[in-house]
This record gives structure tokens, C-alpha cells and sequence, in this order.
């Protein structure tokens, strides 16, 4: 008698093909309900028109898209791209400094022993826990005049007497790094975990500098660990609002904050439907420049 | 014209607690071929590292040239190395692995074309040149990398156990490249490996490590017939140990008898008794003697056990009764696969004085 081994054919390869979509279905469904068709009904919105009290209107044209540029009855003005530009620069801005201060900690941790290292993982990964709003409400009251940071920025005259760290960039940076880091950390300890330290050592066997040495014996081989850090950082980022709206103290109007208002108070729809859609084009265009640029000569 | 003689000095190295080498004292004449062979953990590795720079020896020199270099970081010595791993720059293609040391040493770029090239030439890679490492199979990746090393020129090539990941066949065939281009540039290689049979293959020279000290230093042929001590007898190849007690100075007694030797000073220097680390002598130099074959000595009665197929020999496991109140003793011995001897077999094995090896210890 012949003996089926059902686990065994569940697993191939070839049954795998066949079932794959029996498998991934259930995902598939969910992500096509919920994200692909909200994300195109939003961009078909967005060449919609705003109809009284909030209404929609679905006359189409390219309305939105002009008044996003800056063109309204009152002529033109930049505040819309000015916003747009902030947004990308405060993202931008972020990843680079959560790379630039996760890379240490990545290694640092790295090179603790099994318990120490779940340890310090929980310690970074503990903020996480807490409320966006909560955590951001701390920061706003660490950062008062009378709080010590601002005591010592003031001591080294960073800032004039009874100036505070907050309201202002200083904050909304510190805020938004803060919440990011961990999301960047993780990745970046995950490559650190996997480097081949052969390759450093090949390095520095042939001649090259520290410099030299970092760049291709250990860059090179994080580099899927950097562009998934930088994902996980970059999109995030983009879409904060409730950060700079808390610790840049009203003068920091981001795309984030845009678009809140329109679904929000404005009741403008369809106008927020353009400024999200162009929300994500702006980070689907930020990733692919990234990877061509900074990926290309890493596989 | 300057010889680029490496000498190392009283090496001591211990990690913790543990001693991984114990004094090392090697002296490697310019152009050689020497290998460190050694089980895991004999701290071959190790001296290697040292040597590279890797690694700070705790006590003693290494000194290249008549310099000592022992306080120079890898990128100041003239001596490159074959990394076990390959270590390959993923993200660089494979003349740019080649090109990395000329470039770092800022060598001008049509200097570095010419010398790639040719190093691409000599180790049959050309139609690689523009594949990452990625797409590389292990034969290929064991190429760039002698090339990415050998490229630069350097006074000593060091080898980490660079074949010890790929398979039989390509092992034995990147065995007589390594040794054809270690003749071709005329440069020292000094390589580790656990591979005893790529060890006698490929080297002029031959250091048996164990527990962190040199036991054996000479050539593939000496420590093969000649080993010193009973270690180096089993680590190289298959070997019968006879537990041996002292008769005359050229005469061995052993569980089945009494054995003739060739004069050995260290046997003949002996107090009567209990000697040395036993005798050894190789299964293909015991002789299964044909009808009407006869010698003066050193024949001995044994019944055959078992054989086993191995391909190109048969390997016999024969039975030899104990003199007196000693116990039988088994010894396996070969023969060539078309002598047949079946189990039961009664046979007379003889053992050639001259293969009879005293072990030390």
C-alpha cells in the first residue's frame, strides 16, 4: 500500500503554486477592499469639487490640482507648496538623522550578550507602547523654559534668556526622531547581526582606511538593512502631523496637517483627496529615488 | 635582491583563559609552499591571523624581511590573504574586488586594468568580469579572491582553509591551481587546512599543529612515512599503533611477537622495557604474503575478519593472535582490489622493517 505524506505535498513547490492563491487570498481580499480601492476611489475624489456644506460634487476637472500649486481666485500663492516642501524636507531630515543616530545604536547593541541585548530592545521599543499624542505631550513639557534641557542650551547660549526649546524645529525634530528611531533601529541591528566581518577584515587586509573600510566593508554589506530602515523611517514620516502640530506650536504646518484640515473643518473633500494622493506620489517617487541612487550599486 | 624570509618568534597567544599557541617558532624560507595542518582548535588559525595582523600575539615577533611587524596593522604589511569565506564585496563587481588593493593604494588606472587583467588571465576568470559575487559559484568566488589577493604583489600569501568549502572533485582540481600559480609568481603561500590529503597534495612544507605548538615540520613525504608522534601517525591518513616494549635496539616486542626495526636512534637510546609511543605502520605497507612467498622475519599469522569495498583498494580487517597471555590484536590492512581474500581466511602478513615507524609519544 502506498503512503500519502500529506505535509510533505502541502509543501512543495509545486503545490505551494497551485495553492498560493487559495493561501494569499484571504490577504489579497483584505488588502484590495480596504487599500486598493480607498486609495483610487481617493484619486478619483481628488478631481472632484466640493459642493455646499461639504457636499461632493463630481463635476471633474483639474481644480484641485491648480489650487494645490497655488492658484486660487485671489492669484497665486506658494503656501501649498511651501507646506509640500517642508513636509519633505522634515521627513527627509528625520530618516537621515534616525540612520545616522540608529547605526551606532545598532551596533552597540549588537555587541551585548542575549539577555542584555532583549533588554535594550525593550527599553527602545517601550516609548512605542505609549499613546503618539501622550508621549509628544511629554516631550512639549520636558522642553518648557523651565525644564533643564533648556536651562543647558541656554547656559551654552543656544538660546537668548527666556526663549524656550519649544515651540519651534528644534522640537518638532527631536519629537520626530524620537518616535522614529526604534522603527530604524530594528532593521539596521537585524544587517548589523549579519555582517560577514571577513569582508572588513578583506578590506583592511587591502589597504583601504577606516573610511574606505566602513563605506565597503560594512555600508556595503547593511545596505538592505539601510533601504528598510529608510522605508520604515521615510513613509511615516511624511504623513506626521500630530507631532509638528503639538511641538512646532502653529507655525508648523505640514501636508499632514493640510489634509486633516480638509477632511476636518474645511469639510473639503475632494481637495484633500488631491493633497493625499499627491502625499503618496511624493513617497513612492522619495523610495524610488532613494533605491536608484542610493541602492544602485548594491543588489 | 631582497628575500622576503618570514620569521616568527616565541609566539604566545591566549584567549582567556585558554593558551591557543604555545612558543611558536617558525622560520618560512622566501617562494615556499608551506602549510599548517592541524584538527579545529589547534590554533592554526590563529598564527595565521597573527601573521596577518588580525590578531595581537600576547608574546613574541613576527619579522618579514629582517623587520619586525608584529605592531603593524594589516594594511601596513606586505602580505594579503585568502579569506575562508571568500569575503567578496557584495556590492562590487568582480574586477572591482581585484582592483579594491590598487585602488586603495591609489595605483594610476591604466596600471590597474593591465595588472587585473593579467590576474584575471592567470586564474581563468576573464569572462567574469563584470559579474557580482552574487551570481558566483564557490569555485568561481575562490577565484576572485586568490586573484583580489594576489594581484597586489604581496611578499606572502596567507590561505585560510580557502578550499574547505567546495566539493571533492573541484578541491582536488583547485589544488593543482593553487600550486601552479604559487609556482608561476614565485611567492611564499603559507596556507591552513585540516585536510591532510590537500596538505601532502600541495605543499613543500608541512607544520603539524596540535594544542597550540608545532609537533611536526618537514616535508609531505617525512611526516607522512616519518610521523614523530602517535597524534601525527592517526591524524595523517589511516594507521595501525602497535603498543611496543623494548627488546634489543632493533628488536620490538609486541602482542603477536617479536618485530625486527630498522635502527632508530631513538629506540636504540631507549632503557629496555616499556618504549616510546608505540610502533606504527601504515595499512598499505602491511603485504599479504602469496603462496610461497617467504621472508626472514617479521611474518605473522591472521585470520581476515571483514573486508570492505573501498573503490581502489580493499580494505581488510585482520586477526592476529596474542603470544603468551596477550590479547589478539586487529590491524587493517590494504590490498589492491583484485586480490581477493574472503572472511576466514588464513593468511601470513609481513611487515617490512623499514615501514615500522617509533613513535615518540
Amino acid at each position: 500500500m502506498q503512503t500519502e505524506v500529506f505535509e510533505g505535498k502541502l509543501t512543495t513547490r509545486a503545490r505551494m503554486r497551485k495553492f498560493g492563491v487559495l493561501l494569499t487570498g484571504p490577504g489579497m481580499l483584505w488588502l484590495i477592499v480596504f487599500l486598493l480601492l480607498p486609495t483610487a476611489f481617493l484619486m478619483v475624489l481628488a478631481f472632484a469639487q466640493r459642493g455646499s456644506y461639504g457636499s461632493i460634487n463630481w463635476d471633474f476637472s483639474i481644480e484641485n490640482l491648480r489650487r494645490l500649486v497655488g492658484f486660487s481666485s485671489f492669484g497665486w500663492s506658494p503656501d501649498n507648496l511651501l507646506i509640500l516642501w517642508r513636509s519633505l524636507k522634515i521627513a527627509v531630515i528625520t530618516t537621515v538623522l534616525c540612520i545616522a543616530f540608529g547605526l551606532p545604536m545598532a551596533f552597540w547593541i549588537a555587541n551585548h550578550g542575549k539577555t542584555m541585548r532583549a533588554f535594550l530592545f525593550a527599553l527602545i521599543m517601550v516609548p512605542s507602547c505609549t499613546n503618539l499624542v501622550i508621549r509628544t505631550s511629554a516631550w512639549m513639557t520636558l522642553l518648557g523654559p523651565d525644564m533643564f534641557p533648556a536651562e543647558i542650551a541656554r547656559f551654552f547660549g543656544i538660546i537668548a534668556e527666556g526663549e524656550s526649546l519649544y515651540p519651534g524645529s528644534f522640537a518638532v525634530y527631536i519629537g520626530m526622531v524620537s518616535s522614529m528611531l526604534p522603527f530604524a533601529v530594528l532593521p539596521l541591528y537585524t544587517s548589523v547581526e549579519r555582517l560577514d566581518w571577513g569582508v572588513v577584515e578583506a578590506s583592511r587586509d587591502l589597504y583601504a582606511g577606516p573610511l574606505r573600510t566602513f563605506y565597503h566593508g560594512i555600508l556595503s554589506q547593511m545596505m538592505p538593512g539601510i533601504v528598510a530602515s529608510v522605508i520604515l523611517t521615510l513613509v511615516p514620516s511624511l504623513g506626521m502631523y500630530v507631532i509638528s502640530d503639538l511641538l512646532g506650536g502653529g507655525k508648523y504646518m505640514l501636508i499632514g496637517n493640510l489634509i486633516q484640515q480638509q477632511f476636518g473643518a474645511a469639510m473639503d473633500w475632494p481637495f484633500g483627496a488631491m493633497l493625499g494622493s499627491v502625499l503618496i506620489i511624493c513617497s513612492v517617487i522619495s523610495l524610488v529615488i532613494f533605491q536608484r541612487v542610493g541602492g544602485k550599486n548594491f543588489v | 635582491m631582497k628575500s622576503f624570509d618570514l620569521q616568527v618568534k616565541n609566539v604566545s597567544k591566549s584567549f582567556g583563559e585558554k593558551a591557543v599557541l604555545k612558543g611558536i617558532d617558525v622560520f618560512i624560507k622566501d617562494g615556499q609552499f608551506v602549510t599548517l595542518l592541524g584538527p579545529s582548535g589547534c590554533g592554526k588559525t590563529t598564527l595565521l591571523r597573527i601573521i596577518a595582523g588580525f590578531e595581537k600575539a600576547d608574546a613574541g615577533e613576527v619579522i618579514l624581511s629582517g623587520e619586525v611587524i608584529s605592531n603593524k596593522s594589516p594594511a601596513h604589511r606586505p602580505i594579503n590573504t585568502v579569506f575562508q569565506s571568500y569575503a567578496l564585496f557584495p556590492h562590487l563587481n568582480v574586477f572591482n574586488n581585484i582592483a579594491f588593493g590598487l585602488k586603495s593604494h591609489k595605483v594610476p588606472k591604466d596600471e590597474i586594468e593591465k595588472r587585473v587583467n593579467a590576474m584575471m588571465e592567470m586564474v581563468n576568470i576573464v569572462d567574469l568580469k563584470n559579474e557580482m559575487p552574487a551570481t558566483l559559484s564557490g569555485g568561481q568566488k575562490q577565484r576572485v579572491a586568490l586573484a583580489r589577493a594576489l594581484v597586489n604583489e604581496p611578499d606572502i600569501l596567507l590561505l585560510d582553509e580557502p578550499l574547505s568549502a567546495l566539493d571533492a572533485n573541484l578541491r582536488k582540481k583547485l589544488q593543482v591551481e593553487l600550486k601552479e600559480v604559487q609556482k608561476k609568481t614565485d611567492t611564499t603561500f603559507i596556507m591552513v587546512t585540516h585536510d591532510q590529503d590537500e596538505a601532502i597534495a600541495v605543499s613543500d612544507r608541512v607544520l603539524v599543529m596540535y594544542k597550540g605548538a608545532i609537533v611536526q615540520d618537514g616535508t609531505p613525504e617525512d611526516v607522512y612515512e616519518h610521523p614523530v608522534n602517535r597524534f601525527v601517525a592517526t591524524f595523517m591518513g589511516e594507521c595501525n599503533i602497535l603498543e611496543s616494549e623494548r627488546v634489543t635496539d632493533k628488536l620490538a616486542k609486541v602482542a603477536f611477537g617479536e618485530l625486527v626495526l630498522e635502527k632508530d636512534p631513538q629506540w636504540a637510546a631507549a632503557p629496555e622495557g616499556k618504549c616510546c609511543g608505540g610502533i606504527a605502520i601504515r595499512m598499505e605497507d602491511i603485504h599479504v604474503c602469496t603462496a610461497g612467498e617467504n621472508f626472514d622475519n617479521n611474518v605473522f599469522d591472521a585470520r581476515i575478519l571483514e573486508r570492505i569495498f573501498r573503490g581502489d583498494y580493499w580494505e581488510l580487517i585482520a586477526e592476529l593472535p596474542g603470544v603468551g597471555n596477550a590479547e589478539s590484536l586487529k590491524l587493517r590492512v590494504m590490498t589492491d582490489p583484485d586480490e581477493i581474500y574472503n572472511p576466514g581466511d588464513q593468511v601470513k602478513l609481513y611487515m617490512e622493517p623499514q615501514y615500522l615507524q617509533v613513535l615518540a609519544d
